[in-house]
């Protein structure tokens, strides 16, 4: 996020895309409810279900799945043409403006309208809101449902575009605020589990930084960046990668197209997981480590608008479970010996003595130590020394790389869409009282309760047609598998969409997903595929699960 | 926003223009007694416990809802403030199930007791949860109330269990409204009002149905709120032995969160009131989602699989075997960090990639 979380509560225009906030990010969603009830803010949503937020809406736009650059760029030219984008901005802080004026031709409300399916009054209401927040600024909130398509790149570029066209950067209440899933998401990319960049996301192949790690761990390091995750599936299966250590990670539920990831670990000649239970994917493993849970040990947590927090060891390890730092070093200890190379590399007294090497080698984190967060509690980066208070707003004044640049953006269709033998798209996303996987939320017994299931929300007039109720068993069958489950008829999903969470092995959605990448980020499209939903004969609604027979005559 | 002064009995405490009498007060270290008043909550009077008198204005006035002005002098604890508020309190003490509060035994009683002087088993502070950290408990100290004048006129006890993680007994609720508050103002859920009048009255869902049926989602921060026993976790397992101060491990907002821990068990957590993310705030997962760390299902010791079974091993013979398949495959090598470890481990994670094995193979699951 370019703004704290607690900025969303200024801002006078909340646009919130691609995410269903209350449900997997619900205390982010506090301030959303907060901004607009108590401060007035204006809020709009665009998103093709009918989420909690968009009853809270000021105007709802019910996209099509897939059609976000073009409903971002008719915005933007909504507002291009009505005169109320931020010349000054434009001018002082931007560049390509005019390329990317001229690349937005085509997107006219009319056309917009037809893409995405969105009312030509519903554009001009929602543009005119956003370039006009009530006070201080608009900020754009986003999530998975802008960045897991084929064009998620594009998407987030549309994203850009907006904010700056309107000067919506680097101030408060304003901003470009992705929502990120997991507790240390961010940290990870900061930390450099990526395949092109070191730690603060320099750069692998960049000589300058190369040298310095090089430097620091004493070791020949490789120049050319690595394989993503899709990509080693990938050349798993082409037999290029022979072994894989897998840490805290359930890559058989939340992959797309799974019946193929789960082939290709088991083609693996050795496999080792590291997790604190038998997951999916530790089931497929030759050797499985015990880590621990958050509760087990210290360490430190980066949040989705760039806070690292303290996180502190309150129980012992269970059983003979060691902290996963413990792990890692002793596994490369004993490599680094059978290699020759310098095992001290990895000795290291606490957690707090890693932030201090990792804090000498990134720039972004150099003032941050555990010392110091004992003491002022959270800071974000960028904090590049021990007296720097951290930013909460990013691109303040000046952006990162200088001026803000404009990209021109085609609009491209997603990369399944339906036909004949699969004629409904299905989207994913997850549900409040479950957590990704359910490797940990299925394990407690109250969130199982309510939420014991996977229901796949199909609209009425779906329904209607596939004779389907709400609690018959169906089957989804996309191009990749099938999988059954329970379905739920409900307007909240429109029509000609299907919905499912992926939070439940027994109907795993990602056994139907589509493993169509975006070509930058390597994104997978999960939140569009083609399906065909047909109900399992024999199942009465009702007859187990209590539900009612609508939209049948 | 300017300075203002106000002279509480004789002490001066400054304060900001904006801020209520009791705001002022509190900013000063002054006690006033209160149980609807929170900080983050909207000024509400309802149970009129922190009046005060104020010099130049009639009558008495309620601190957390009173605007202060500068140069104003309040009288905290005149002999008419003590009387009507021991009054107050009685009032409310009056339907609470309260037989344990003015009993002389009461701090000696352990819990489950068999009262001599109770020819009934009643609801008593010795069996209830929030015993000795009850808010309700400490006013009654501070007003020093001995007696009670009015007779007790119980409510029917009805509890509402149809929540998985807590119940509501409404016998114990003296109403005041921060459970209502802060589903409303908070977490903006809505899901409870008052409803009813006069002495039915009482917390409600939409229709007076169980909170489960209701558009409630279960994220506890009524419970969290509760001055007395009114709300209180299922399965409660006592005072915990000692607090931890620490990050929510699901979504990433960040939650800062307190674990309770007893007998070396995650009995429960708080919302920390100071966190820069949530500022005391929790969703279900959060405030409840904590199980799975002692769950059954932990992994306790490495298991290698031979013939298809996996088997028991001791962390000697795993990581030698583990370093010696790895050191086979360098170069055809891959791993998968984790956004569920810390940066810590992150960053051993890449090092050990990247430095000992050699190869920039190495993500996570940043994109699912």
């Amino acid at each position: 996020m370019t703004n704290p979380i607690g900025d969303l509560e200024e801002a006078g225009c909340l646009f919130v895309i691609g995410s269903n906030t209350t449900e997997a990010h619900p205390v982010a969603a506090i301030r959303i409810k907060r901004a607009v009830k108590e401060r007035g803010a204006k809020l709009i949503v665009a998103n093709p279900k009918r989420i909690t937020l968009a009853k809270l809406a000021d105007v709802w736009l019910r996209q099509r799945p897939g059609t976000d650059v073009a409903l971002l760029n008719g915005l933007a030219k909504i507002i291009l043409d009505e005169g109320l984008a931020d010349e000054e901005f434009i001018k002082e802080r931007t560049e390509d403006f005019d390329a990317w004026k001229a690349s937005l031709a085509e997107f006219t409300p009319e056309n917009v309208s037809r893409i995405t399916g969105v009312p030509v009054a519903d554009l001009y209401r929602a543009a005119r809101l956003y370039a006009q927040p009530k006070h201080n600024g608009s900020s754009i909130v986003y999530a998975m449902g802008i960045t897991q398509h084929h064009t998620g790149t594009d998407n987030v570029f549309a994203v850009a575009n907006l904010a700056m066209v309107t000067g919506n950067i680097g101030k408060t209440g304003a901003g470009v605020n992705p929502l990120r899933g997991q507790n240390n998401v961010q940290g990870a990319c900061d930390m450099g589990c990526l395949p092109d960049v070191f730690t603060g996301y320099q750069k692998v192949n960049n000589a300058e930084a190369g040298a310095k790690f090089q430097q620091a761990w004493g070791v020949e390091l490789p120049e050319t960046p690595g394989l993503t995750m899709p990509e080693m599936i990938g050349a798993a299966h082409a037999g290029q990668i022979r072994a894989m250590y897998i840490m805290g990670e359930n890559p058989v539920l939340s992959e797309p197209d799974a019946n193929h990831v789960v082939n290709t670990l088991k083609q693996l000649d050795f496999l080792v997981v590291q997790d604190i239970f038998l997951t999916e994917t530790a089931r497929l493993a030759n050797v499985v480590l015990p880590g621990v849970s958050f509760a087990e040990k210290d360490g430190t947590f980066t949040n989705t608008e760039r806070r690292v927090q303290l996180v502190r060891k309150a129980l012992e390890p269970i059983g003979d479970s060691m902290p996963d730092w413990q792990i890692i070093c002793a596994l490369a200890r004993a490599i680094s010996r059978k290699l020759g190379l310098a095992a001290q590399q990895f000795e290291f007294a606490s957690p707090a003595a890693i932030m201090d090497e990792l804090a000498r080698l990134t720039p972004s984190y150099g003032g941050i130590s555990h010392a110091r967060l004992e003491e002022v509690d959270s800071l974000q980066w960028p904090c590049p020394d021990a007296s720097h208070p951290g930013t909460p707003i990013l691109h303040v004044g000046k952006f990162s790389r200088g001026l803000g640049k404009f990209t021109p953006l085609k609009f491209k269709s997603p990369a399944e869409m339906p036909d004949e033998v699969y004629p409904l798209v299905l989207t994913t996303g997850r549900k409040l009282y479950h957590y990704h996987t359910g490797t940990m939320t299925r394990r407690v017994a109250g969130l199982e309760s309510l939420a014991p299931e996977e229901r796949v929300e199909i609209n009425p007039v779906d329904a209607e047609e596939l004779d389907v109720c709400s609690g018959d068993f169906v089957k989804i069958a996309s191009r990749r598998g099938e999988v059954t489950a329970r379905a739920a008829v409900t307007d909240r999903t429109p029509i000609g969409v299907v919905f499912m969470t992926f939070h439940y092995a027994e109907s795993a959605a990602n056994i139907l997903t589509n493993t169509a990448l975006d070509p930058m980020s390597k994104m997978p499209e999960v939140k569009v595929c083609a399906v065909r939903v047909e109900r399992i004969a024999g199942t009465l609604a009702g007859a187990s699960a209590g539900g009612s027979r609508i939209g049948l005559s | 926003m300017g300075k203002i002064t106000l002279k509480f009995n004789d002490k001066e405490v400054q304060g900001e223009s904006g801020m209520t009498v009791l705001e002022v007060a509190r900013s000063g270290g002054l006690y006033i007694p209160t149980l609807c008043a929170e900080p983050d909550l909207k000024p509400y009077g309802g149970c009129r416990l922190c009046l005060v008198e104020i010099e130049k204005m009639r009558g008495l006035l309620t601190a957390c809802t009173t605007p202060a002005r500068d140069g104003m002098i309040v009288k905290l604890d005149t002999p008419y403030v003590q009387r009507i508020r021991r009054q107050v309190v009685e009032l409310i003490v009056s339907d609470h199930p309260s037989d344990c509060l003015m009993c002389p035994r009461d701090p000696h009683c352990p819990r489950f007791n068999v009262c001599l002087r109770d020819d009934v088993v009643s609801p008593r502070c010795v069996v209830c949860p929030r015993n000795g950290t009850c808010e309700l408990q400490q006013i009654v100290e501070f007003v020093g109330l001995k007696e009670m004048r009015y007779r007790l006129a119980h409510r029917e006890t009805d509890l509402d269990t149809s929540n998985h993680f807590f119940y509501r007994d409404h016998d114990k609720c003296i109403l005041c409204t921060r459970c209502v508050r802060v589903c409303e103002e908070v977490q903006g859920v809505a899901a409870i009002d008052l409803g009813y009048r006069g002495r039915h009255a009482r917390i409600v869902t939409a229709l007076d149905g169980p909170l489960a049926g209701s558009n409630c989602e279960s994220c506890g921060q009524c419970m969290a709120r509760c001055p007395v026993g009114a709300i209180v976790v299922k399965n409660y397992r006592g005072e915990p032995q000692r607090e931890v101060k620490t990050v929510c491990p699901y979504c990433g907002v960040g939650c800062s969160l307190y674990l309770q821990i007893k007998d070396e068990k995650i009995i429960g957590v708080r919302g920390d009131r100071a966190g820069a993310a949530n500022r005391g705030s929790l969703c279900v997962k959060g405030q409840f989602g904590h199980e799975f760390v002692n769950h059954a299902d932990r992994l306790t010791t490495p298991l290698i699989k031979k013939n298809g079974e996996f088997v028991e091993a001791d962390w000697h013979e795993a990581i030698e075997l583990v370093a010696t398949k790895l050191v086979e495959n360098r170069g055809k090598f891959a791993g998968l960090s984790s956004a569920k470890c810390t940066n810590e481990e992150n960053y051993l994670f890449q090092k050990f990639a990247r430095g000992v094995m050699g190869t920039n193979n190495v993500d996570h699951c940043a994109r699912t």
